[in-house]
């Protein structure tokens, strides 16, 4: 057995060495890392091999071993060299690493690679950041609100104080998940009554007796659900809305077996991973943080665009609704979002443009932005309320 | 665990070290990015499999025929797409063949029995590309392609499969491996995949090559080329992808591109801008692409590389 030796050897390492390794495990984990018991036990295998006798491979073996996904592989160096060359000062260490990663992401824009991964993106809200926003620690410096920010926070917290209301949104998102009936596929599944009959697995069924076909299988289409991907501006003109859409957003990813949220201002943030905290109040919460603008206008052309190039290929496909929650006033070029909006129109199923301003009695979508989007746009409606999303069901049940 | 371990013990006694799959790499005409061999000699020490994430064209499959190449081994490969299930992935039992030899021993007078017996036999086993790689007597590489293409459900039979090596035929009993495939997967990123799987693989991010690494793989794929012109083109083609396209061309354009100027006997890019402009196309995947790569976006192109 040549596992014997290796075995023998991981027993050999010192209490000291043991317990960096797992001080640096716990510091991975605390960034976001995904990384179990098999995982350290293997690191040790790797500390006794020939591997770590030299940094240059040592430091490869581990990242290929705890990194999962893309940002993890980004971010991995950075932690490390903090770790092992550090004072072992782990607040300093997590800044670091989150500046330096910062510092990649501009230079990967800078580069404008189309990287198109959904992770490591540009403007991925750290899981962490809503939580360490509130000791003001908030990494990327999102914290730097406007007062008019900091009132929109003020009014999340006032309505997530009603209850009663926020059942009434979740209610509906989950009337509209089911509302969006299962979409027929292609792929078909075998079944024992049908369109079409399964020879292949009739024929099998019947081998035992003697190829005479007595049991008969059908194929029938298989189901799947539809996908709902929500696209909330959160921008100063929407303030007004922003409470009620959010908790909109955390019914529906709540409720959807697929569906993904994402909210906008200047730039995209991919919020569903916020949003699937079971607490609703700290869910809302943590978004409210993600939401407050750094100031300066809607870029709705930029953000789609964002969209489209990291995100889409990820959370859209051809049974995927986009829902765009915004009024329409961008203060980009209407070029680009007209060429975004069609380019994701080619992509997805459904677009639904839901406009808080409609429900005002003089409105007509006169913002440059809107004129720009709407013809790609195939269902232009009101959302000012709880009854104009209701009055979505018959729409979205026909998509 | 015991199987593990096992599974561990067989594989660790025939592995290579670090630096000899290194030199083979090198050997074999993959011209390998700095970390590719550690992650390849992992593979080997901690029997995990490796997950190959990039973008399309980056050479991700390259790599697992440059594994099976430095090991020596068969490459087995399952090319994933949605809907592929078990009787395309795993084994299937020849029907047509079942059929004919019931008829043939009825009229031979055998008991029912004893030609079910028969008709379930392994004679009768069409091995598909997973039950393939774990029936070899010497441990190939399983290239799982695009796995993100495949359905959840598959991807947890995949992970089932992954951590047992073992697959059960209701009809046969259990067949354990005969010896365990070095397992590569790649994806694309057109979906997440569960963290199951991401955790119990070793993780490669595969980017496009550097321009020097692109200009040796050029020459060491078109020998026709000479050394000033494969770094030309690997230099354009690196300002190209920093172009806003909507197809990135991969290393595979790359080489096409270096081929079709050495074919038209183009030494340097900057003597013909003319056929440089023409044979871009090579590089070109969509209408908007090519016209957004206009005559002067070229030249300019050619000016900061050339």
């Amino acid at each position: 057995m040549a596992v014997e030796p290796i075995r023998a050897s991981v027993g050999s390492i010192g209490a000291g060495a043991r317990a960096r390794l797992a001080g640096f495990a716990a510091t991975l984990r605390e960034n976001g890392f995904k990384i179990g018991l098999a995982e350290t036990r293997d690191a040790l295998s790797i500390l006794v091999s020939p591997a770590a006798a030299r940094r240059s491979s040592l430091k490869p073996a581990l990242r290929a071993l705890f990194a999962a996904t893309r940002s993890d592989w980004e971010r991995f160096d950075a932690i490390f060299d903090a770790y092992w060359s550090g004072r072992g000062v782990r607040r300093a260490q997590v800044a670091r690493v989150s500046s330096a990663g910062g510092g990649a992401a501009a230079a990967r824009r800078s580069v404008a690679l189309p990287s198109q991964s959904p992770q490591g993106l540009p403007d991925q809200v750290d899981r962490r950041s809503g939580a360490e926003g509130e000791s003001g620690a908030s990494p990327g410096g999102r914290r730097g609100g406007a007062s008019r920010a900091e009132n929109l926070a003020a009014a999340d917290v006032r309505h997530i104080l009603d209850p009663d209301e926020i059942a009434e949104v979740h209610a509906l998102a989950a009337r509209l998940a089911r509302t969006m009936r299962a979409r027929l596929l292609r792929r078909e599944q075998a079944r024992r009554r049908g369109r079409r009959l399964d020879i292949r697995r009739t024929i099998h069924r019947n081998v035992s007796k003697g190829g005479t076909p007595v049991d008969l299988v059908w194929r029938r289409r298989k189901t799947k659900p539809l996908r709902l991907v929500v696209l909330l501006d959160t921008s100063g003109s929407m303030n007004l809305y922003t409470a009620f859409f959010v908790r909109f957003l955390h019914g529906v990813v709540d409720a959807f077996r697929e569906a993904e949220a994402f909210v906008f201002h200047t730039r995209l943030a991919h919020v569903s991973p916020s949003l699937r905290d079971r607490d609703v109040a700290r869910a809302v919460d943590r978004l409210g943080l993600m939401a407050q603008g750094i100031g300066g206008g809607t870029r709705i052309g930029e953000s789609l665009a964002t969209f489209n190039r990291w995100h889409a290929r990820r959370v859209v496909n051809s049974r995927t609704a986009v829902m765009i929650v915004s009024d329409g006033y961008d203060t980009g070029e209407p070029e680009l979002l007209s060429a975004q909006m069609q380019r994701l129109r080619q992509r997805c199923r459904r677009i639904i443009w839901l406009n808080p301003l409609i429900g005002w009695k003089s409105f007509s979508p006169e913002a440059r932005g809107m004129q720009a989007a709407l013809p790609h746009v195939d269902l232009f409606a009101p959302a000012h309320n709880l009854e104009s999303l209701a009055a979505l069901e018959p729409y979205l049940a026909r998509i | 665990m015991g199987e593990l371990s096992a599974a561990r013990a067989y594989i660790t006694h025939m592995s290579l070290s670090r630096d000899q799959i290194s030199d083979r790499l090198a050997a074999v005409g993959y011209v390998a990015d700095r970390d590719i061999a550690t992650a390849l000699w992992l593979m080997d020490y901690l029997a995990r499999p490796l997950l190959l994430e990039g973008e399309a064209g980056v050479g991700k499959t390259e790599v697992a025929k440059a594994l099976a190449a430095v090991h020596a081994a068969e490459l087995i490969r399952l090319q994933c797409y949605e809907g592929l299930d078990q009787n395309a992935a795993l084994y299937e039992w020849n029907y047509q063949r079942q059929l004919l030899a019931i008829k043939a021993r009825e009229g031979a007078g055998e008991n029912a029995d004893a030609i079910e017996e028969h008709v379930f036999s392994e004679k009768y086993l069409l091995e598909r590309p997973l039950l393939a790689a774990i029936r070899r007597p010497t441990p190939p590489v399983l290239l799982v392609d695009e796995v993100d293409r495949a359905d959840e459900e598959f991807e947890a039979f995949l992970l089932e499969l992954l951590s047992d090596f073992q697959v059960s035929v209701p009809e046969l009993g259990t067949i354990k491996a005969v010896s365990i495939p070095r397992v590569v997967l790649t994806s694309n990123g057109t979906r997440e995949l569960s963290d199951a799987l991401r955790r119990r693989c070793l993780y490669h991010y595969v980017d496009f090559p550097d321009v020097d690494r692109e200009a040796r793989i050029i020459l060491a794929r078109l020998p026709q080329v000479d050394a000033g012109l494969a770094l030309q083109v690997a230099r354009m083609v690196a300002a190209v992808r920093k172009e806003d396209l909507h197809k990135v061309p991969g290393v595979a354009e790359t080489l096409d591109w270096a081929a079709v100027l050495a074919g038209l006997g183009v030494h340097d890019l900057r003597q013909s801008p003319e056929a440089v402009h023409e044979t871009m196309i090579c590089l070109i995947k969509t209408h908007e692409d090519r016209a957004r790569l206009t005559r002067e976006v070229t030249d300019r192109l050619l000016g900061k590389v050339a």
